[in-house]
């Protein structure tokens, strides 16, 4: 495998998509807007819930904010990168045209999770990354080097996590053709990542973090990044974020075997 | 004569789509649990005593969710993206040569679409009750066809707003991005997340004026036995809809007048 190669292909396409989303100005800006506003609605729901309690689940309303952060941050990462190629995927197989794909001298997973990019979701990303600057002011965190680091391996790990989740179910498409549906029960399900997860009874808790691992993606890292993780959990995380991308990888290859190619 | 001719029409419209939706009960069926989020939030409040401050039992509060559920199952609205996709495909033309306004077909898709819905909303309420034995009722029976009639108008009063933003399709192309920036304060005024009554004052003071508290907060209430102002309700909800008509008339033949068939 030649890094450069696939380095090269990746600029293509970052410049393709880009110009042909860029064709909908108008539609980046409201995206923008929709990311500011549904930031906006989560702290006033979080408020609602503080104006009750001055704490839930053992989180004060200043360290959840960090979790509101960590959550934008990642819901940009899907909606610039997983979102776009996911709906591609599912044409790709309705259509039959993920031959072309396969016939490809280039990985084919590589080409279908990245081939499209959303600019607005970047955004989004930037908007995330300002309100936990501003966690960092309220909460007084000093900002060291190993605390740096570990807080984005963590959060590189949920994006990965993420990413496999995603990739899983547009993998079921070649199966099932509509999956359409089912990332809708994903994303509801991360919803929950706005929210810690000790704020959910227990037998939710284990929910969360056995079967939808959304506990991994937004609460762990939060901890790191407030410094009072353990460091079994950042171990823990490293672990499922390798095994979900491994499984991923291979149900990919495995579904592969399956494939019809519809309509050709 | 002319009131058969209409009943006809309704009937088979009807029919077409029911038919035509028990092919994806799949689909619809993950559908209806991607909306199980107010059971979530349901467990946040009482998990954490949230309930507490306010004047309502963890019962009413458990079963007003349950109700919040049922209201967003039955007032689901999509017909912004079936729109943008037909207008960008080009599938509009047959059926604007036809003596039936499009909107017609698409209602009777929704409507469709939530007599399919039924049979697994109440499985889902079934495992509910499972869960939660204490908020086990039976409401009344005037209680309950007020409700279904105030969950109807709710369903009507967002199917007008999402058919003004599909006709700016005829405009802009691509209307959805804007149809989700209003998704916003639909999910966190309607009371999906937290009944109104929580809400502060500053925010209590405007929102009864707008179309969202009556979109799932007053049916919910309503049905849950929960307290609410009905005649209020009901006359806001028919005023928004007698609002609304007018102005999806006048953008309607503006837009067809617009329209350019696309891909065709």
């Amino acid at each position: 495998m030649n890094l450069s190669k696939y380095i090269k292909v990746y600029t293509k396409f970052l410049h393709t998509s880009l110009a042909s989303e860029l064709e909908y100005k108008t539609n980046i800006l409201i995206d923008l807007l929709t990311a500011i506003l549904s930031l906006i609605g989560s702290i006033f729901l979080l408020s609602i819930f503080f104006q009750n309690n001055s704490s839930i689940g053992g989180w004060e309303f200043e360290q959840a904010l960090i979790i509101q952060g960590i959550y934008t941050i990642l819901n940009g990462i899907t909606n610039t990168w997983f979102n776009p190629n996911l709906s591609e995927i599912v044409k790709h197989i309705r259509e039959g045209t993920l031959d072309f794909v396969l016939l490809k001298p280039i990985d084919s997973q590589f080409f279908i999770s990245l081939k499209k990019i959303n600019p607005s979701g970047i955004l989004e990303i930037i908007l995330g990354f300002f309100l936990l600057f501003y966690c960092m002011k309220i909460n007084q965190i000093i900002l060291s080097f190993n605390l740096l680091s570990l807080s984005l391996i963590t959060i590189f790990c949920s994006v990965c996590i993420l990413y496999s989740l995603w990739f899983f179910i547009s993998t079921t498409t070649i199966w099932f053709v509509k999956t359409w549906n089912a990332t809708e029960v994903l994303r509801s399900f991360l919803y929950i990542g706005r929210f810690p997860l000790n704020s959910f009874s227990f037998s939710l808790q284990i929910f969360f973090s056995v079967f939808i691992p959304i506990a991994f993606i937004t609460t762990f890292p939060s901890e790191v990044f407030l410094g009072i993780s353990e460091s079994w959990k950042i171990l823990l995380e490293f672990f499922v974020a390798i095994v979900f991308l491994f499984t991923s990888r291979k149900f990919w290859l495995f579904a592969l075997k399956f494939y019809t190619s519809a309509s050709s | 004569m002319i009131s058969q001719v209409i009943n006809n029409k309704v009937f088979t419209l009807l029919k077409v789509q029911y038919s035509n939706m028990l092919e994806y009960r799949v689909e619809i069926a993950l559908w209806a649990i991607s909306g199980i989020i107010p059971f979530f939030m349901l467990n946040i409040w009482t998990n954490n005593n949230l309930s507490e401050s306010i004047s309502i039992s963890n019962i009413m509060l458990s079963r007003y969710f349950l109700c919040a559920f049922f209201v967003r199952q039955f007032s689901v609205v999509w017909v912004v993206f079936s729109f943008e996709e037909d207008s960008l495909m080009g599938k509009i033309s047959p059926y604007l040569i036809q003596p039936l306004n499009p909107f017609f077909r698409y209602l009777a898709q929704h409507i469709a679409e939530q007599i399919t819905r039924f049979p697994f909303a109440i499985i889902i309420a079934l495992f509910f009750f499972i869960f939660n034995p204490d908020s086990i009722w039976i409401p009344k029976m005037s209680t309950l066809l007020l409700s279904i009639v105030s969950t109807f108008l709710s369903f009507l009063i967002q199917f007008l707003i999402q058919s003004i933003i599909a006709c700016f399709c005829f405009w802009t192309e691509k209307a959805s991005s804007i149809e989700r920036l209003l998704f916003i304060p639909t999910l966190f005024l309607s009371g999906l997340l937290a009944p109104v009554v929580t809400f502060p004052e500053y925010v209590k003071a405007w929102i009864y004026f707008t179309p969202f508290p009556y979109l799932i907060d007053f049916p919910a209430n309503l049905l849950s036995g929960n307290e609410t102002n009905v005649s209020r309700g009901f006359i806001m909800q028919i005023l928004w809809i007698a609002l609304l008509w007018p102005i999806f008339k006048k953008i309607w033949s503006e837009g067809t007048k617009k329209y350019t068939a696309m891909g065709s």
